[in-house]
């Protein structure tokens, strides 16, 4: 799947080459602080608009005369609130004046903006911006604020601890005398940056895990039209490009007749690049039609020809083999030899696509001979240096300036950043002679793989005394890290996202096996909202659900009586089943009950639905209940909101979607045969927050996997059987029940 | 060829069977009616013709003939009480997520309330399914909908700066 060198590949590699034509050497994390912020750095910091009197102690903070406090967010912005979190933390520590802070992204520098969790690269996934940020914003805050009251000291001649700060107002009560944030950065900028700044006492907490403190940063411009997203760049000469790709994965562009693109008005160019055939144009429409008339015979002996009924025997034969072993204690095997009460099962998961919204864009344009790229860049350092690599320039003379972007669900963040290496082919495939703006069409979206992949998880367990006395479950889906820059995840063969939630379980069984195998498919896949969790979550809850009731035990009590290790998911499961008033799965009037408990990325998440079959064949989910631990809260509302649009697309996801493939073509094109969710669909949610003290974690991606398995559970009680494949629903069903 | 957008009279000059939707964004330069699909599947491009929500992705621009084509940015003028209502609601309970979807939530809600000041559950369902959110912030949309539609009816729509 990578077309670029080995070299250019690994963030690791590229982020030396960079490091090591910087003066200065500086290690991330706590010393950030430190830093000075460079000029280069500096000069990117200050694109919006800004006061004079600029006061920057630090990366991530900025403060100017007129009060604004600007907050530098290394994380996207992306609907999962880091803008509004991350200056959360810091506005505490500062005691800001929340209707004086702004919120802006970074610009690409892993020295300063490194996601601490991923190490020494800049991006954003894997639930991590909170987590990483939390310590890190909280002395960005501390810092500024030290500062300005040392600065505020030093003009009133008084001590600092006789200086209070609150909502943006400085004061010294015995003379009286106070003033806002502004009056002092000029002489706070000429201040040492204190090494050790004093973080507040939790308990004295007025914005971070208070409900209604804050509002997001972005709702009012991303409710009047006014946000503006990468397909709404417009530059002088911009042209538009969009890309005839291979029907196949892996095929290429043999012959291309562009007479007739070439002839539609405002079709500028036609060239090659190694993803397809782009063509250049004035407008939108222009390149969509030119795109239209081109001619391509495509040459696919390369090319993945088989398709998902194919790929689904493969698998299922594979899922009986012994696999690599990534989980085992006890001997699962001797149990099953005694050959008492078993329960197989074997469960079926689609390809997925992620949809964003806003479909795959990004601009790039010309400043001498540096590279600016405006797009919602997710992993800015992959990004930014595969740019780099591909432009064949230093990565000094590229800058990436990260925009809002309409969506990801993990589609932006790439681990070959393969549609940054698009970008810049397309630029360079017409001599940087125009800026250009590349987008992908939803069919493009939909068609063009990076998918969730599908799996086959094949389950077996042994019921011995009323009890669950063995669980063996084998794994079989593709490795998307395989051949990535982050292919050093992979340890001994073993992909950890492939098996994430099902190589540990949250219960206590006394033999327990997990394996996997990662067959090599043509189809190229990546992280999808919750990864491994994404299937692991329904194999593991439902299967566990089926044993439990085999056993006579009630679904939340049963698993509450495997969970004694793990007081967190005990925890969720209490909150959510108190929460819904659980007496038991149903049915009661038509209606009944699942429940599911899933640790991901951290945080722990319960969840019970309300089910009822419609009568067009569908589920009907009513209400969904969920409970959530993720560490100190710092936006309550935020979390809440995560949680909502957690369940909604795991729901919609569950209930409606695949991405078949037939002779190795995607057979779905736009949302009329990818059907998703709508308003009319969307369960009631009613969410609680478990209140903790331990750190943070995230809330992006832990919504999502216990949604399906808590409908499936209920579906369970309502004669439906135990549903093993997703989609709950296809044409099928619904012609079934007609 | 000439449309009126947002009470303006504009020269385009397009191809006839453009959308709409292109019009408004390359031509005419007003970004804030969206793209998402261009199927007419998913309502990110809503704008109104004479009042009446459409999806400007499946209009050629040579079909709008003299029609009164309002867009995102132009609701304020021509529906102030009920725009003024539903941004202050979407706002005051952080409805949106990426927000990509959001304007044409916004012109179907907006749409909404003109025609039907207290819409129930299922009035709220038929007027906006046509919005898709990946995000799924629709808990949040109907929510809105609903305290705009109260804070309309008892006249507390002043100071509504979205």
């Amino acid at each position: 799947m990578s077309r670029l060198p080995q070299a250019y590949y690994s963030p690791a590699a590229l982020l030396s080459r960079a490091v090591s034509r910087r003066a200065a050497l500086r290690g991330l994390g706590a010393l950030v602080i430190g830093v000075q912020l460079p000029l280069r750095a500096r000069a990117q910091a200050t694109a919006s608009p800004a006061g004079t009197g600029l006061f920057a102690p630090n990366a991530f903070v900025r403060v100017g005369a007129d009060d604004t406090v600007t907050i530098v967010s290394k994380h996207i912005e992306f609907g999962q609130g880091p803008w509004t979190g991350l200056a959360t933390i810091a506005a505490e520590e500062m005691d800001a004046d929340w209707s004086k802070v702004r919120a802006e992204h970074a610009p690409s520098d892993a020295k300063l903006y490194a996601n601490l969790a991923f190490g020494t690269l800049q991006g954003t996934g894997g639930s991590s911006a909170i987590a990483n940020s939390y310590e890190q914003m909280r002395k960005a805050g501390a810092s500024a604020r030290a500062m300005l009251v040392t600065a505020a000291a030093r003009q009133w001649q008084v001590p600092e601890t006789e200086i209070s700060v609150a909502a943006g107002v400085i004061t010294h009560q015995k003379s009286g005398r106070s003033g806002r944030f502004g009056a002092f950065a000029a002489a706070a900028s000429r201040l040492p940056v204190p090494k050790d700044p004093p973080l507040k006492d939790a308990a004295g907490f007025r914005l971070i895990g208070r409900d209604h403190s804050v509002r997001r940063l972005d709702s009012a411009e991303k409710s009047n039209g006014q946000a503006m997203f990468t397909l709404d760049q417009r530059l002088p000469g911009m042209l538009t490009v969009v890309l005839a790709r291979p029907p196949r994965f892996g095929g290429v562009a043999a012959q291309v007749d562009d007479a007739a693109a070439r002839a539609v008005h405002g079709v500028v160019d036609v060239k090659r690049v190694p993803t397809g055939v782009a063509v250049y144009a004035e407008n939108t429409w222009a390149a969509l039609q030119g795109r239209k008339a081109l001619r391509i015979t495509w040459d696919e002996t390369r090319a993945e020809k088989r398709g998902t009924d194919e790929l689904l025997a493969e698998y299922r034969l594979l899922s009986k083999q012994p696999g690599l072993s990534a989980g085992m204690h006890g001997d699962p095997k001797a149990v099953f030899a005694r050959g008492g009460q078993m329960l197989e099962a074997e469960y079926i998961f689609p390809y997925l696509a992620h949809g964003p919204m806003e479909p795959l864009d990004g601009c790039l344009s010309w400043e001498g001979d540096t590279a600016v790229i405006r797009m919602g860049s997710q992993i800015q350092t992959g990004d930014h240096g595969t740019i780099a690599a591909t432009l064949g320039i230093p990565m000094e003379k590229v800058q990436i300036h990260t925009l809002l972007a309409g969506g990801s669900f993990g589609r932006r963040g790439q681990a070959n950043s393969h549609f940054a290496a698009e970008l810049a082919e397309v630029s360079k495939a017409i001599n940087r002679s125009r800026p250009v703006k590349l987008m992908w069409t939803r069919e493009d979206d939909l068609q063009g793989g990076y998918y969730r992949p599908m799996v086959v998880h094949r389950m077996r367990a042994a019921i011995e005394n009323g009890a669950i006395a063995a669980w063996s479950s084998t794994v079989v889906t593709q490795s998307f890290l395989k051949g990535s820059p982050f292919e050093a995840m992979i340890q001994n063969g073993l992909d950890p996202t492939s098996v994430e939630g099902a190589s540990e379980l949250p219960y206590e069984l006394p033999n327990f096996s997990c394996e996997l195998h990662s067959p090599a498919v043509g189809v190229p896949t990546l992280w999808w909202r919750s990864v491994g969790h994404s299937h692991t979550g329904y194999a593991v809850e439902t299967f566990i659900d089926e044993l439990l009731e085999k056993t006579g035990k009630d679904p939340v009590a049963g698993r509450l009586e495997l969970m004694g290790k793990q007081p967190r998911a005990a925890g969720v499961l209490r909150a959510v089943a108190k929460a819904a008033n659980w007496t038991g799965p149903g049915p009661v009037s038509g209606r009944a009950r699942g429940c599911a408990v899933v640790e991901s990325f951290g945080s722990y998440v319960a969840q019970i639905a309300e089910v009822s079959m419609g009568e067009s064949g569908e589920p009907i989910v009513h209400k969904v209940w969920c409970a959530v631990d993720c560490g100190v809260a710092v936006n309550p509302d935020v979390i809440r909101a995560q949680m909502e649009g957690g369940v909604g697309y795991g729901l919609g996801h569950a209930l409606f979607a695949a991405v078949p493939l037939r002779d190795g073509v995607p057979t779905v094109s736009n949302f009329n045969n990818y059907r998703s969710l709508r308003i009319n669909e969307m369960p009631e949610v009613e969410v609680v927050i478990v209140p903790s003290t331990e750190k943070p974690s995230g809330v992006g991606e832990p919504g999502v996997p216990p949604v399906a398995p808590a409908v499936g559970n209920a579906l369970a009680r309502l004669g439906k059987g135990r549903v093993r494949q997703l989609p709950f629903v296809t044409p099928k069903t619904v012609e079934k029940s007609v | 060829m000439k449309i009126k957008v947002n009470g303006q009279e504009r020269e385009i000059d397009a191809a006839p069977d453009m959308p709409l939707l292109w019009a408004l964004r390359d031509i005419i330069g007003l970004t804030g009616t969206k793209f998402g699909c261009g199927v007419a599947q998913c309502g990110a491009c809503t704008v109104w013709m004479n009042g009446r929500p459409l999806r400007s992705c499946a209009m050629p621009v040579q079909a709008v003939g003299d029609s009164e084509i309002t867009t995102i940015e132009g609701i304020g003028a021509v529906a102030a009480r009920e725009s003024q209502a539903v941004q202050r609601e979407w706002a005051a309970l952080d409805v949106p997520q990426c927000g990509y979807c959001q304007s044409g939530q916004v012109m179907s809600a907006v749409a909404l309330l003109r025609i039907n000041p207290k819409p129930t559950d299922r009035d709220i369902d038929l007027a906006m399914n046509g919005n898709i959110c990946r995000c799924a912030t629709y808990v949040r949309i109907r929510q809105a909908i609903k305290t705009a539609s109260d804070s309309l009816a008892s006249g507390a729509a002043s100071g509504g700066a979205a």
